[in-house]
């Protein structure tokens, strides 16, 4: 049986990650795939799509509601069981380590989960590596803002070169054994406690 | 200085977690030698998982839970055992404004009584069903709670069958009032701040409260991961210490203007500190301007409210079978007695010098009146306990508790 025999349902509140999970899936060659955002109507959903596995994020409050309507089965029809297999401890592990859960209809045999659930752990992976260079990026930019006022500050006060005030920064930051974007923004703050330091 | 146990647990934004969040907060843990870490959840079923992997060691868990981890009803089973309470009572029954508007045609009144309030509803539902309409929905946080198994038990004795006349469905805390205002729901049971926030909101009215239908019943518990207990007894052991000093404030009057205020931080409930004052006063507003307060209403420390009776498992384990969600076998009843751990309260707190039931387990139901008991060291009073009904739990005559509550 070929990969894009199983039937799967991923629920994710996050849009992006939904479709980086999906296309992960598409490009393993599983072709149906369907993503839902919104369990509003989820119970009609899943009986019109009968998955063989959702995949869901375990940030989605949802969760309880999920299981207590797979528990009745009134809407799954088939018992499910969650995670590949329970006795998998490494593999629950690791979903549960990035963030994802897995639902599994029962009597699937581990060896056809296994990678769909490998790839939504990698893919959760490199979703939250993501939005941590993201934020990275952000705060750098920040960072630099700051950076540039404070030597602004210095320059206005101390009469230095823009090169001087950048170098008074880092000298002090190493004595200290802090960043140079901390002790930026404690100049900026001081500077705006002593106000006419700034001349504003 | 590192702290000598270091312990990772997991709790709901619900006000009963509050003893948890003080014992972390107000340097109860750290007084014990504790490095206490919290990790707020966004389901029940994240803690579950979280503590059978081994990511949490103890947690904020409903009532029932930790049976229903032991017992292999959930998808990721683990054993959990309860070694303390986190308080009794604390939820309230609330509806939309139709549905009271409907209670009311039937001679409910804003008085909490459950009695009266359940032959209204279910006086409402026979006269939707004979007109054809659609069953009420009612929602509680999840199967095995104690708000689904008290929302039911008030149901039945009303004359209402839960699972014939009614929709019971599972809907997260912090997301009751918005169901309810957005009309997915028509009422539902649950731990505060979730039902004053929808009368906050004018969108719901608080009809009974837990502490009516049983006084000074069980709520939530510490659930705490088996094998990690029996690794780390000297760390479990100043944990209950711990919690047994931060519950006694979290009961201290004087203390309720700091604890909402605690409550209300962004980490934990992040609701406005007035929303948080029923919980803690007993004085609640119903809707529609009117105003009662409840004794016994949230009990986070009094009348032995910490101790994790093996009645109160019992009792949850009876309502487990009843309502189809477990066999009845001697296997699943020993599971079940064994799942609760008073011998592990009563040596952590014996060295404090501090009064401890005698008993593991009692007949819940049969103490009409607050009861000094005899106990070691201190004074203990106990209940009342009395189911709204009149009827009583003799944890001894299970069977005939289960056979006489069977569906007619």
């Amino acid at each position: 049986m070929s990969a894009g025999s199983l039937t799967i349902l991923v629920i994710d509140e996050n849009r992006i990650r939904a479709s980086i999970i999906e296309a992960g899936l598409r490009d393993a060659g599983h072709r149906h795939v369907t993503v839902v955002h919104d369990v509003a109507g989820i119970a009609r959903r899943i009986a019109e799509i009968e998955p063989d596995v959702i995949v869901i994020d375990l940030e989605n409050p949802n969760r309880d509601m999920l299981e207590n309507m797979f528990q009745l089965s009134r809407a799954v029809k088939r018992p499910i069981a969650m995670f590949v297999d329970r006795s998998d401890q490494a593999s629950i592990e690791a979903a549960v380590e990035a963030g994802v859960s897995a639902y599994v209809v029962d009597g699937l045999k581990k060896e056809r989960i296994k990678p769909i659930l490998d790839m939504a752990i990698s893919r959760f992976n490199a979703f939250s590596r993501m939005a941590r260079e993201l934020e990275e990026a952000r705060s750098e930019l920040e960072n630099r803002k700051v950076i540039d006022r404070a030597k602004g500050i210095l320059m206005k006060s101390r009469g230095l070169s823009e090169e001087a005030a950048y170098a008074l920064l880092r000298k002090t930051a190493m004595n200290q054994n802090r960043k140079i974007a901390e002790i930026a923004q404690s100049l900026v703050t001081a500077a705006g406690l002593l106000g006419p330091l700034e001349g504003e | 200085m590192t702290a000598a146990h270091q312990i990772t647990a997991g709790f709901m934004p619900l006000f009963d977690s509050a003893v948890l969040v003080v014992a972390s907060e107000m340097g109860f843990a750290a007084r014990e030698g504790i490095e206490l870490k919290l990790h707020r959840e966004t389901s029940w079923a994240n803690i579950r998982d979280r503590i059978a992997i081994g990511h949490f060691d103890v947690a904020h868990m409903l009532g029932p839970m930790p049976l229903a981890c032991s017992l292999g009803l959930t998808p990721l089973a683990s054993e959990t055992i309860v070694p303390f309470s986190l308080g009794l009572g604390g939820n309230c029954v609330t509806v939309s404004n139709a549905v009271w508007q409907g209670m009311a045609a039937h001679g409910a009144a804003p008085d909490l009584d459950p009695a009266r309030a359940g032959a209204a509803l279910g006086a409402l539902i026979r006269e939707r069903t004979a007109g054809r309409r659609e069953p009420l929905r009612f929602a509680v946080v999840h199967p095995h709670s104690g708000h689904n198994y008290e929302l039911r038990y008030w149901l039945a004795a009303c004359g209402v069958d839960p699972d014939r006349d009614i929709e019971i469905v599972i809907v997260p805390p912090p997301f009751m009032a918005d169901a309810l205002a957005a009309g997915r729901i028509d009422g539902y049971c649950v731990g505060e701040p979730w039902n004053s926030a929808a009368v906050a909101a004018g969108t719901g009215h608080i009809v009974t409260v837990k502490a009516l239908l049983w006084r000074n019943s069980p709520e939530k518990v510490i659930g705490v991961r088996k094998a990690w207990a029996e690794e780390n007894p000297d760390a479990l052991a100043a944990l209950l210490r711990a919690l047994h000093h931060a519950a006694r404030w979290c009961q201290a009057a004087q203390n309720r203007g700091e604890l909402a205020a605690l409550m209300a931080d962004a980490r934990f409930l992040g609701q406005p500190t007035k929303i948080q004052m029923p919980v803690l006063t007993g004085h609640l507003e119903l809707g529609g301007g009117v105003e009662r307060t409840v004794e016994d209403f949230f009990v986070p420390f009094d009348k032995a409210a910490n101790f994790p009776w093996k009645s109160h498992a019992l009792w949850f384990y009876t309502q487990m079978v009843r309502w189809g969600q477990l066999a009845h076998t001697p296997e699943n009843l020993a599971i079940a007695r064994d799942c609760y751990r008073p011998d592990l309260y009563r040596s952590a707190l014996k060295p404090l010098g501090v009064a401890l039931p005698g008993a593991n387990a009692k007949v819940e139901g049969a103490l009409k009146v607050a009861t000094p008991v005899g106990s070691a060291g201190a004074s203990l009073v106990l209940g009342p306990d009395g189911f709204f009904d009149g009827q009583t739990f003799d944890p001894d005559r299970i069977d005939a508790y289960i056979a006489g509550q069977q569906p007619a």
